[in-house]
């Protein structure tokens, strides 16, 4: 079945760097996907709700200011708690290399870092998105 | 998703969302849930909020909802955006002006894509809302982009439309106004906070002065969403053409008008579907090189299509 | 600026050049690409001549410095008198934490301090806030009352520094804070040296922490501008910055209009709130972005000041020359630095002061090789004031002011950008000033489109960045990264019920809401908010009593 893939970009906590996260959701809705962005300074409990009324297939957080560690684990947690943990969950942003473990064991699948090009990305979301396309 | 059809009759989010999936999907499933409970529906209210981009209608969408929900009212809402005839993609920007309320229990917002049906909803605006309509909401927002008379289906699903205005558009009304003054049953000038919005307002009821023939004569609201003001008299006035429309008998009409267009849709897309399902991506590429080639013409060629897909 | 005759000769020497040398070199040898384009856009020629900067008046547009229009610098003898402020932006954790980090960069020749508060202090959330967890400390010092004031300063003589103060939204909160700290140490507000960002309109269109609507933002400033010009009367009240826009994926066009137009905006704002325009203008100063197209960038700050000087003078009368001058700092550019090899970081920085250095800055930062991986380590801070030394002590660039002054290229191109940031800025003026444009999103789409631009050009191979998409390596994850201890949190948690408890909260609660009674009127908000900082009121606290009366900003997004 072909039905464009919807991708919920989000910013969660107070950062305000968008221009990645704007940069991101432009590649994918050149890509051909549906993409719902949120703006910024986003609670967990808003992203995990927007997800789920949206029924995405993806959400992609994106964190430069350093609070990744705190945030992302609990999207995730909220999404499982509601079920909704078939959601691909990935992130980007100034994320060092250490902290990474941590948050693919916290249900982030993939974590893309400055220089990545987007057409990694789409290609990534492509290859990974849970639910049939 | 087990027991959807339970979650979903209790108003759970989750299941809503699944099953208005299926429904731009085109999934059978979603017509399968709807066969079975479409007795329930038939209770909620829909509204439409239309208007030229950037009017401020998804602010005023989020007001609306946010003094509904405080009297206890169960609010849903479907945002159409365009979709890119050239990549199939779309940004769903709406969302964003109703981030707040989106949490509240009564309270639920999908954002869809035209994903190339025209007229300004989406594929699947008819059973997204049968389905929030059996979910239980009062009342359903249906908030499109529409400037011209292309984006008008927006007519054909509401009970009343609400087409929303704002200062500054100045020459645009004259431009517009021919596409627009069928459309509205309540007209908003938004952001009143700002310069020229009276002068909007006179503009707007001189038009509609002119049209003498209506039996409703559109009420003209001033509303800044922005700061809240002037959301209270709007929902009067929608209750007012609500009250309107059932003491004329123009709502039952409306509504079996709007049986015939859900029909005629499923009809429509059944069709396509069917007829897209069969035809094979290669064998399309093809036969449209033969028809490049001028081998054959395009008719020949969708004629074809149509007697496969049949047999 | 030759004579006729001359001119014509030049002129026609060059097309023979073009026949005889070029043309026929080009034959064999093609050039590396078809279009030479500067990074805004503008088409670079295959040589430059008298010819192309026949039309440019020296006496009228170039002049001299400390002249208008100030094209080749606001002071005389610009370095040859003394070199820039040499200012680092620095500052995370705890009070205790950047106090510490201050005093050794002012050991280490650093001349002025730049504070970078954390993104709760930014918008106005004390770190006990809900929305302020896990952002403690992280990017910036935490600031919950004038007690961590107290500690940020401790043993820094406030009238021997001068003191720059990244705020923006709830500015006159932290200049209250400022003035109480040095009323403790017993300077009086008239000593103070310093600036606060408090630019709220690129806050909108590009760095993010705005809490107030656009009205009452412009208020605070106006009131801001008003009571330092009395009471406070050395210090820079707003830095009309176009770095930020810059870095959100602007072009140096669009950076310099986009500036100037939110200028434009503050200015009118004060001069309808009554101020002359002599009494504050001369306390404006500006902030921009230092890239790596060398010549462009020289051209841009050279443009800049003679834009500026012309829109003081010619559009809003200004009498005072100091109001006509542009006096700003730069910083260089975060966005071309790469998290790939990352020393490579090092020479971008130093091209990139150079060209701050070439147009006649008043204070730099250059940023630290680690900027794509994380905030700077001491070690890597240490080499970007070093970079600052190196180009003022060794590189000759300093020895005399605005010494590509007269190129063909730079003259022809400061005339170009101008040219092009005047359409812009009478774009904007006819969208009704900046702020209109930015509720109308028209700002924000520009800058977007120059942002997704330069990603595809990376992403195409048509802009190369050297270790990015050319001469790449394999590389091992970088070790040794700058982490913020997350306990600070707990710290701060702790510190304001400290001060809560010791503070006198009857007076708190009388000086919250006599602010509230201010805020709803129209008197100027910051004796009010001097009073609230000095009984110990907290950020949050004060910030929450404004929010109750103004509302908050809600963002225009254009995708
Ligand atoms: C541009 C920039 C800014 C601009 C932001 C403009 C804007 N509107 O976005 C300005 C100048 C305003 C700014 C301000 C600040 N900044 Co800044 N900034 C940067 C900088 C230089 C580049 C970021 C950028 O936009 N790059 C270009 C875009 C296209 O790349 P990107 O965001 O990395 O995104 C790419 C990938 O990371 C990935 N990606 C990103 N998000 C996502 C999400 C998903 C789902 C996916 C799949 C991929 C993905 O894909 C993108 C394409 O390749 C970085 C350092 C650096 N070089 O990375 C510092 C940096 C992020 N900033 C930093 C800081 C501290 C700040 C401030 C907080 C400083 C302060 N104390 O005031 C302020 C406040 C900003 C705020 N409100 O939050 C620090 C953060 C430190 C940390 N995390 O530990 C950095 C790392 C610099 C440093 N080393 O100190 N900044
Ligand atoms: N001044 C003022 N601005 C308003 C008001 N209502 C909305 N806006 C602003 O107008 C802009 C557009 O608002 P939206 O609600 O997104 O408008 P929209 O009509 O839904 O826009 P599209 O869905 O993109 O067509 C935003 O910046 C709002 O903050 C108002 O009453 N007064
Ligand atoms: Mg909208």
């Amino acid at each position: 079945m072909d039905r464009p893939i919807r991708v919920l970009v989000a910013k969660p906590g107070l950062d305000g760097h968008d221009r990645g996260a704007k940069v991101i959701a432009r590649a994918l809705r050149d890509a051909g996907m549906e993409v719902i962005y949120t703006g910024l300074r986003q609670t967990p409990e808003q992203i995990a709700e927007a997800a789920i009324q949206e029924d995405v297939d993806v959400v992609a957080l994106s964190i430069l200011s350093g609070a990744h560690n705190t945030l992302f684990p609990k999207i995730t947690k909220l999404l499982k708690e509601r079920g909704a943990d078939d959601i691909l969950v990935i992130g980007g942003g100034i994320i060092p290399e250490e902290d990474m473990p941590f948050l693919k064991e916290n249900g982030i699948a993939e974590i893309f870092t400055p220089g990545t090009p987007t057409s990694a990305v789409i290609e990534y979301i492509k290859q990974h998105v849970n639910r049939a396309v | 998703m087990e027991n959807l059809e339970e979650l979903l009759i209790k108003g759970d989010k989750r299941a809503i969302a699944r099953t208005i999936t299926y429904a731009e999907n085109y999934e059978d499933k979603a017509k399968e849930i709807i066969k079975k409970l479409y007795e329930r529906s038939g209770n909620a209210y829909i509204v439409g909020i239309t208007g030229p981009p950037g009017v401020g209608k998804s602010t005023l969408t989020d007001k609306l909802i946010k003094n509904l929900v405080d009297v206890g009212k169960k609010i849903g809402v479907i945002a159409v955006d365009p979709t890119s005839p050239f990549t199939g993609g779309s940004i769903l920007g709406d969302r964003i002006r109703m981030q707040d309320l989106s949490q509240h229990p009564n309270v639920y917002i999908r954002s869809m894509g035209t994903r190339g049906h025209l007229g300004g909803l989406s594929k699947g605006t008819y059973m997204a809302a049968r389905i929030l309509d059996i979910a239980g909401m009062d009342y359903i927002f249906i908030e499109t982009v529409g400037v011209g008379q292309s984006e008008i289906d927006i007519v054909k699903i509401a009970d009343t439309v609400v087409m929303v205005l704002a200062p500054g558009l100045g020459d645009d009304v004259q431009a517009i106004k021919a596409g627009i003054m069928e459309i509205g049953d309540i007209f908003v000038v938004n952001k009143c906070d700002k310069e020229g919005a009276d002068k909007t307002v006179v503009e707007l009821n001189m038009m509609l002065d002119l049209d003498e023939k209506k039996d409703w004569r559109p009420p003209v609201v001033k509303v800044a969403a922005q700061e809240n003001k002037g959301i209270d008299e709007l929902i009067d006035k929608i209750d007012g053409h609500k009250s309107y429309l059932i003491e004329s008998g123009t709502f039952q009409e409306r509504r079996i008008e709007r049986l015939k267009m859900e029909i005629i849709e499923s009809i429509k897309n059944r069709l396509m579907k069917d007829i897209f399902d069969k035809i094979q991506e290669k064998e399309f590429s093809s036969m449209l090189q033969q028809v490049i080639d001028k081998k054959i013409d395009p008719y020949t060629f969708a004629d074809e299509l149509y007697k496969d897909a049949f047999n | 600026m030759v004579d006729k005759e001359e001119l014509e000769k030049i002129k026609r020497k060059k097309e023979e050049w073009e026949v005889n040398q070029r043309q026929k070199l080009l034959t064999k040898f093609p050039e590396r690409k078809k279009d030479f384009k500067t990074s805004s856009g503008i088409e670079i020629k295959e040589i430059y001549t008298p010819y192309d900067i026949s039309d440019i008046d020296y006496l009228e547009k170039i002049g001299f410095p400390g002249e208008y229009p100030y094209t080749r610098g606001v002071q005389p003898t610009m370095y040859r008198g003394k070199f820039w402020t040499m200012r680092q932006y620095a500052g995370f954790g705890t009070a205790e934490e950047s106090n510490k980090r201050f005093k050794y960069l002012l050991s280490q020749g650093q001349t002025g301090l730049s504070v970078a508060f954390d993104l709760p202090t930014q918008i106005g959330y004390d770190s006990d806030h809900p929305m302020a967890e896990g952002e403690v400390g992280k990017v910036g010092v935490a600031i919950d009352s004038l007690y961590d004031m107290e500690i940020l300063f401790d043993g820094i003589p406030l009238d021997k520094v001068s003191t720059s103060m990244t705020i923006n939204a709830p500015a006159a909160i932290l200049l209250a804070m400022y003035i109480a700290v040095a009323e403790k140490q017993g300077v009086t507000p008239d000593k103070l040296n310093g600036t606060i960002q408090n630019d709220i309109l690129k806050e909108y269109v590009a760095r993010g922490t705005y809490i107030f609507p656009t009205g009452p933002s412009m208020r605070l400033i106006t009131n801001i501008f008003e009571y330092c010009s009395k009471y406070v009367p050395k210090w820079n009240t707003i830095s009309i910055s176009g770095y930020h826009i810059r870095e959100a994926g602007a072009t140096a066009v669009q950076e310099v209009a986009f500036t100037l137009a939110n200028g434009i905006a503050y200015v009118e704002a004060a001069i309808k709130a009554g101020l002359d325009v002599d009494e504050f203008a001369p306390r404006l100063s500006f902030f921009f972005n230092a890239h790596n197209d060398l010549f462009e960038e020289v051209a841009k700050f050279r443009a800049a000041r003679r834009m500026w000087a012309k829109i003081m003078k010619e559009r809003f009368n200004a009498k005072d020359p100091r109001s006509m001058m542009m006096r700003f700092h730069t910083q260089t550019a975060g966005s071309t630095l790469t998290a790939q090899q990352p020393d490579n970081n090092i020479v971008r920085v130093t091209i990139q002061a150079l060209a701050a250095v070439l147009g006649g800055t008043q204070s730099l930062h250059t940023n630290s090789r680690d900027e794509a991986l994380a905030l700077p380590t001491e070690d890597s801070a240490r080499i970007a004031l070093r970079t600052q030394q190196i180009i003022a002590y060794e590189s000759g660039a300093c020895e005399t002011p605005d010494p590509l002054a007269g190129s063909y290229y730079v003259e022809k191109l400061t005339d170009e950008i101008e040219k092009r940031a005047f359409e812009y800025i009478k774009k904007i003026d006819e969208l009704g000033g900046a702020a209109r444009a930015i509720d109308l999103g028209y700002i924000q789409k520009e800058i977007q489109e120059s942002a997704y631009r330069y990603q595809k050009e990376i992403e195409s191979g048509e802009r190369v960045i050297v270790g990015l998409n050319k001469f790449q390596i394999e590389e091992e994850p970088p070790k040794g990264l700058l982490k913020v201890d997350p306990a600070v949190e707990e710290l701060q948690k702790q510190k304001i019920a400290k001060v809560k408890e010791m503070r006198n909260n009857a007076s708190v609660k009388k000086t919250l809401e006599a602010l509230k009674k201010a805020a709803e009127g129209d008197d100027n908000l910051m004796p009010w908010i001097l009073d609230a900082v000095r009984e110990y009121a907290t950020l949050g606290e004060i910030t929450d009593v404004l929010r109750s009366v103004f509302g908050e900003y809600q963002q225009q997004i254009i995708l």
